[in-house]
């Protein structure tokens, strides 16, 4: 039966807390919960590694994954909560720690509900299973004639038969196996014999409930990772060379003598200051005297950047698949052209570098002794940072603990993984607690970014409007150049500085979109990055992580499409999808926006001086599905852009959490309007110059929407797909799309600066797009 | 040089040893152990680093430690408390506004000393007082509905 009880006083929150696990309840702190003797090993097989029981009836469920402030957390409390019928609020979570959780791969591909939830939906159901089963025994009734809820099962109809989940379990283990396919991380399935509940009983899934971390942040009391503290700690600071790809041929250790108990650090090419005061680790990096080795600059001039795109070498090209005989098609074309029965319609788009540029540079403490080592992180993904740690400190894997804190944003692959190993190398140098933040210019100039690339489109419509063929080609940098984690010490800076050469990867992307046209053909190709290690201009993961480029250049490309024959944007796309979902979801954005069907231009409006104007695009992501309006104003005079209003329909099959998948959407909106306007990582041939908010700017709040309408599709009876990032795809196209519904100027190249716009309004005027 | 220098923070005074020209947000959240203002660009930029000097919002990354000296220092846990929070907190929380937050010192205590000089204020004030401050994850939205909202309430006198 139940296992011992084991209480030694101190409850399991506060310990956790104090070793800065993150955790997230409504449920009152301090109270006594068993320490996790007689606790079966943690392994995705065990229930008791996936949901505990308390003597006090704390329902605690740990989640493999985290939450980075987009309520994830709430949305899988409600999950543990409905199949164990309780309100989200009583469920406490414990999230982010390596020796706690399961690798569920931590937060990626807006994967957090989708297939987060599923291994601790069925963990939850199964422990319900369990818990009706022995309240049958004790009861003497059926378990059909049960029912549960706020943790207190009671027969039907005799109200006075009850017992408590803690009075099943409490404190004890289920000590019960699931069924598991054997993967780690978004794969991850576990599974009991229990039935999950059906979607049309759901009474805690579905309803808004506020974050849990909401009030910590706003009161000033939560401990981000930038608070967490270790006794005798140092701070680190980084010292990176001027030119991209230059190593420290001597360092000046006397250059810092003045500052007290300042310290340097080497090993490899890497190159830090310590001190006990922050502070002062800031000082010895400015004032730290370093001769670097003569670097030839690596890096283009950034107005070659995209001719370099276009004309380097491929590192990858990947062979498409082709629907239809493409080749074949066109040739067909070419006569409709002849004829005067379809055009032949083609476009280059162009997307910058960018930054995470996350609110803060990236933090991480580690404290690595000969038999331990753990590393408090702001990583999205802390069993990556366990096992990229293990691998640098060369140990066992497994011997390093992971622990997720909150950090200073992040929508990718960011700099937490970088900070994470620089952490743990140095704890491990020193023989001390290390904590090691970045200044401005690491978490905006050696950050990884968001590739650039250059995307070809073409196409023969018919003078009817049906698309007859359809070729898209994306060129760019490696969205993997450095990994999607830090899993491998050689996909950061620190593994790269020392001992961990990387081997080069290619990835990129193209558009998901569902349109049914008789001959397509969607490609991409890689380029090499400028450098081979430690590059600033490295690409990886940021927010989608190519959707917003791709679907720029896509959706815009069918806009371009609809009135090269005068049809109406939406109206040529609904004629050529044939998914009900697709179709729904456009239709519902364009119902929000009261949308008036017609050609080119057919929007625009004037409100004294300022032009306005509306467009609009769809994107899929996996099975999430996005419709979006923007309603632009264009001031032809100073080409300044404001977004006025977006609507957006929504479709990400089960809505979880209204609310919280609202603020979610309208922060992706806003994140991918300022990409679409402000955002272009600049450099010279030496190095990044795009080093501070100046230099780096982001939408302010000037320049904000004044409204994002949203229009939620729910569908209880479709598995959630994820909403995390869905919904920045579509923003820079309709952006787009309605600067040339406003002034007839097509933006082919993102950022829309205000420069650009006007140029793209003197060209128009010149030139019109089309007779 | 360390000094010692006394603050008077949150109602109550502290003695921190600097170096002379140590940033006020080193002193608030290394010496003090405060967990907001946080670091954001240590150049004046962002605003996350921002308390109130007597009253006003300052931005404690390049605001010397000695400047600060003798002075009412406010941050963000001393503007208000989940038992008495300010108005601008209350409709923080009431309009779930931040994502990771980290951004929020700026925001709040700008907010709550120009609620203090303007009441019901328009969209385009608000704009422009909260201009520069950053939101890396595009809250500004909520930030403005939550502003309003703490307008309205102040006006009301719902809350102090
Ligand atoms: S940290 Fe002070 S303004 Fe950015
Ligand atoms: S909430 Fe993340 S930066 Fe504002």
């Amino acid at each position: 039966m139940n296992a011992p009880l084991n209480t030694n006083g101190l409850s399991r929150r506060a310990l956790l807390q104090a070793a800065g696990a993150l955790i997230v309840s409504a449920a009152p702190l301090g109270q006594a919960v068993a320490a996790p003797a007689g606790k079966p090993a943690l392994h995705p097989t065990e229930l008791d590694s996936w949901i505990a029981i308390g003597k006090d009836g704390q329902i605690t469920a740990y989640f493999g994954k985290i939450d980075m402030g987009q309520g994830v957390d709430v949305a899988i409390a409600q999950i543990v909560g409905e199949e164990l019928d309780l309100p989200a609020e009583k469920i406490q979570l414990v999230m982010g720690d390596t020796f706690l959780t399961c690798n569920q791969g931590g937060v990626s591909g807006s994967t957090g509900v989708q297939s987060g939830g599923i291994a601790l939906r069925n963990a939850a159901a199964e422990a319900r299973r369990l818990l009706m089963e022995r309240a049958a025994e004790r009861l003497g009734a059926p378990v059909e004639k049960l029912e549960a809820w706020d943790g207190v099962v009671s027969v039907t109809g005799v109200p006075s038969k009850t017992l408590t989940y803690a009075q099943l379990v409490g404190d004890g283990y289920f000590n019960t196996k699931l069924e598991w396919n054997g993967q780690y991380g978004n794969a991850l399935v576990a599974k009991g014999r229990a039935k999950v509940k059906s979607p049309d009983k759901y009474r805690v899934v579905g309803k808004s409930v506020a974050r849990f971390d909401v009030p910590e942040k706003v009161y000033g009391t939560l401990s981000y990772v930038t608070d967490f503290k270790l006794p005798g700690m140092l701070h680190a600071r980084i010292v990176r060379p001027p030119v991209a790809g230059a190593a420290p041929v001597s360092v000046d250790e006397a250059s810092i003598k003045s500052i007290p108990g300042a310290q340097v650090v080497r090993k490899g090419e890497l190159v830090a200051v310590l001190a006990p005061k922050e502070w002062d680790a800031v000082r010895a990096a400015r004032q730290l005297k370093v001769v670097w080795s003569e670097a030839k600059p690596a890096l283009p001039e950034q107005w070659t950047l995209y001719g370099h795109i276009r004309s380097a070498p491929a590192s990858h090209t990947e062979k498409p698949a082709d629907v239809g005989d493409v080749n074949a098609a066109f040739g067909v074309a070419a006569d409709a052209h002849y004829s005067g029965q379809a055009l032949l319609v083609e476009a280059e788009y162009e997307w910058p570098f960018q930054a995470h540029a996350s609110m803060g540079p990236a933090c991480a403490v580690a404290d690595v002794k000969p038999g331990s080592a753990t590393v408090w992180t702001g990583s999205q993904k802390p069993h990556a940072v366990a096992q990229g740690g293990a691998k640098l400190l060369k140990r066992e894997p497994g011997a390093v603990r992971a622990i997720s804190m909150v950090g200073p944003g992040s929508y990718g692959r960011n700099d937490c993984g970088d900070a994470a190993m620089e952490a743990l190398l140095l704890s491990s140098l020193v023989g001390k607690p290390v904590r090691v933040q970045g200044m401005r210019h690491d978490g905006t100039g050696w950050d990884p970014k968001g590739p650039a690339s250059v995307h070809y489109a073409r196409a023969s419509i018919s003078v009817s409007g049906d698309i007859l063929v359809h070729e898209f080609e994306s060129r760019g940098f490696s969205r993997i150049e450095v990994d999607n984690n830090e899993g491998d010490p050689s996909d950061t800076l620190a593994g790269q500085l020392t001992d961990f050469p990387k081997t080069p990867a290619f990835a990129f992307g193209v558009p998901e979109d569902g349109y049914a046209i008789p001959a397509r053909r969607n490609r991409w190709e890689t380029i090499h990055g400028f450098l081979p290690k430690a590059n600033p201009l490295r690409g990886s993961h940021l927010r989608d992580p190519v959707g917003p480029q791709v679907h720029f250049a896509s959706e815009s490309f069918i806009d371009e499409l609809a009135y090269a024959v005068d049809t109406d944007p939406i109206e040529l796309r609904l004629r050529h999808l044939k998914a009900p979902r697709d179709i729904a979801v456009i239709k519902a954005a364009a119902k929000l926006a009261d949308w008036k069907p017609g050609g080119p231009g057919s929007r625009r409006g004037k409100r004294g001086e300022i032009l306005t104007g509306r467009g609009f695009a769809f994107s899929r992501r996996g099975a999430t599905l996005v419709a979006v309006v923007s309603d632009v104003e264009v001031d032809p005079a100073t080409g300044r852009v404001w977004c006025r209003k977006f609507h957006v329909a929504h479709d990400c099959g089960l809505v979880v959490n209204p609310q919280g998948l609202r603020q979610c959407i309208e922060g992706n909106v806003v994140q991918g309007t300022s990409r679409a306007l402000f955002e272009e990582v600049m450099f010279d041939t030496k190095n990044v110059t795009s080093v501070d908010w100046n230099s780096y700017p982001i939408l302010d709040i000037r320049d904000a929407p004044e409204s994002v309408e949203i229009v939620l599709l729910d569908h209880p009876e479709i598995p959630a797909s994820g909403a995390g990032e869905p919904s920045i795809r579509p923003i820079a196209a309709a952006i787009a799309n309605a600067i040339y519904d406003a002034t007839g100027a097509r933006l082919r190249r993102a950022p829309f600066t205000p420069e650009r716009v006007k140029e793209a309004i003197a060209q128009s005027k010149v030139a019109p797009i089309r007779a | 040089m360390a000094q010692r220098t006394t603050l008077k923070v949150n109602g109550g005074t502290k003695a921190v040893e600097v170096e002379a020209g140590t940033p006020l947000l080193y002193a608030l959240h290394d010496e003090i152990g405060l967990n907001a203002p946080h670091f954001g660009c240590g150049l004046g930029q962002c605003g996350a680093c921002t308390v109130h000097i007597d009253g006003k919002p300052v931005r404690s990354c390049i605001t010397p430690t000695s400047a600060a000296a003798g002075k009412e220092i406010t941050t963000l846990a001393g503007l208000g408390t989940a038992g008495k929070p300010h108005p601008v907190q209350k409709a923080y929380v009431d309009e779930q506004v931040p994502q990771c937050g980290y951004c929020v010192s700026g925001w709040i205590m700008t907010a709550a000393a120009f609620l203090k000089e303007t009441k019901n204020p328009s969209d385009e004030q608000i704009r422009e007082a909260l201009a520069g401050l950053k939101c890396r994850c595009g809250t500004h939205l909520a930030i403005i509905r939550a502003i309003k909202r703490a307008a309205k309430d102040m006006a009301q006198g719902s809350v102090a």
